[in-house]
């Protein structure tokens, strides 16, 4: 008993979910859709909103969603957000925030859980060249918080 | 909810500014006269080369807030012409082992510079290049002044170019495409459409198909430099186009190009020739 507390509390110290994440170059993707979890585990749509804002994701940049009003300044370049879990099933949504180009060929919206094939990548904002391997945009908890999140947003 | 908010306030200021000396306003319509006598051209219809792309072409001015953009109609409200100011004595001061300065060749600036920046980049025969305005600067400090380099971003080079550039001020764009200075031009287009970046965003995502949308609190613009040099309300300096560049394409989380490369240049090149016909506006002020 005590051996199976001390493993679980390392686990989650750890972060061993994270271990059993599907990494970004092993996603399958059908249709543009991802049909199972990143983590494996249900998002917390709870935290979209902060990742939504000015964290990793900054999705209100070009999206506009009127749950999030409180904060300002929504951007006009991609569609609304309002109403996406009534247009889109999860798995749709889950693959458009991983890669929309997968269901949109030539978007110009970034592809928050993908690591390579980029043109002269950067060491995030620096300017200088990436050294070593990319992170996603986004974390697969993260990319699972958002798709949580969308899902809530339903027509009226 | 806030957003409303910022409207209505600038829309206060605006009416405020009307009332006092009803100078010309951020409307789609309004018109740039600068000092109330230089009539800039900031919207007209795109060059040739464009029409497959955009049907007009308008400076960045028309993007800007009510309140930039009254900084640009009066030569004392406008924070770069200090810069220009500084320019005009270095202009004049001696400089280099052949104890000339820029006066000696070119005697009086406002005469022998008129039209030069409409035209820049341009190719240069005898070097066989495609050179920006600063690249020329800094070849006639080197080889007739016997004078060190400026760096390329520098701010004695950029109040210089925008020193140069006024005398250009109100005339249309005009940088040659074709001839030797095509194969620079091709490779500054295929730059503007290339994707950049873990972002994987081009010049064109944001420029050429998205101008007039809001990205998050900034009025995205069709990114023409025109105006260039520009004072930016941001940075409190005067700024050159590659000082630009090199900040977009880094903020698409890429490696970016330095200024004064020859990505750059041809860059340059490339956007210069999608503004041909607006007026030369330097020095501008953007925020």
């Amino acid at each position: 008993m005590k051996l199976t507390r001390l493993t679980l509390a390392t686990a989650l110290v750890a972060g061993a979910a994270f271990a059993e994440d599907i990494k970004p170059a092993d996603v399958a993707f059908s249709d543009g859709a991802i049909e199972t979890s990143l983590t494996g585990m249900p998002g917390d749509p709870a935290r979209a909103p902060e990742i939504m804002d000015k964290g990793a994701g900054n999705c209100i940049a070009c999206h506009e969603v009127t749950a999030l009003n409180d904060i300002p300044f929504h951007g006009e370049v991609g569609p609304t957000l309002d109403g996406a879990g009534s247009r889109w099933s999860e798995g749709e949504l889950r693959g458009i925030v991983a890669n929309a180009k997968m269901t949109f060929e030539g978007s110009m919206m970034p592809a928050f859980y993908k690591t390579d094939g980029f043109n002269r990548p950067g060491d995030a904002y620096t300017g200088k060249a990436a050294e070593g391997e990319l992170a996603p945009l986004l974390t697969a908890q993260q990319v699972e918080d958002v798709v949580a999140f969308l899902m809530t947003l339903k027509d009226e | 909810m806030k957003k409303g908010m910022a409207t209505r306030t600038l829309t206060w200021v605006a009416l405020a500014s009307v009332a006092f000396a009803a100078p010309a306003l951020a409307d789609e319509d309004a018109e740039l006269v600068v000092n109330g006598e230089i009539e800039m051209v900031t919207k007209t219809a795109a060059p040739a080369h464009l029409a497959d792309s955009v049907d007009e072409i308008l400076s960045g001015w028309r993007f800007r807030s009510d309140e930039t953009q009254v900084l640009q109609l009066d030569d004392f409200d406008n924070p770069g012409m200090v810069f220009v100011d500084q320019a005009m004595d270095r202009w004049n001061t001696v400089e280099g082992s052949e104890g000339k300065s820029c006066a000696s060749c070119h005697e009086d600036v406002e005469t022998s510079m008129k039209g030069v920046r409409a035209t820049y980049p341009k190719w240069n025969d005898p070097a066989e290049e495609v050179r920006t305005l600063v690249m020329q600067i800094n070849d006639c400090r080197e080889n007739r002044m016997g004078a060190e380099k400026l760096k390329y971003t520098s701010g004695d080079m950029v109040s210089m170019e925008a020193l140069i550039s006024l005398q250009s001020r109100g005339m249309p764009v005009d940088v040659a495409i074709d001839g030797p200075a095509q194969s620079a031009w091709e490779e500054g287009k295929e730059l503007y459409y290339t994707r950049f970046g873990q972002l994987d965003l081009s010049c064109a995502n944001c420029h050429e198909d998205n101008f007039g949308n809001m990205i998050r609190a900034d009025h995205l613009s069709q990114g023409q430099i025109n105006g260039f040099p520009v004072y930016r309300l941001k940075n409190t300096k005067l700024n050159t186009a590659h000082d630009r560049f090199k900040g977009c394409i880094r903020d698409t989380r890429a490696e970016t190009f330095n200024p004064g490369s020859k990505e750059f240049v041809a860059l340059e090149l490339y956007v210069a020739s999608r503004g041909n016909g607006l007026s030369v506006e330097a020095p501008s002020v953007r925020n």
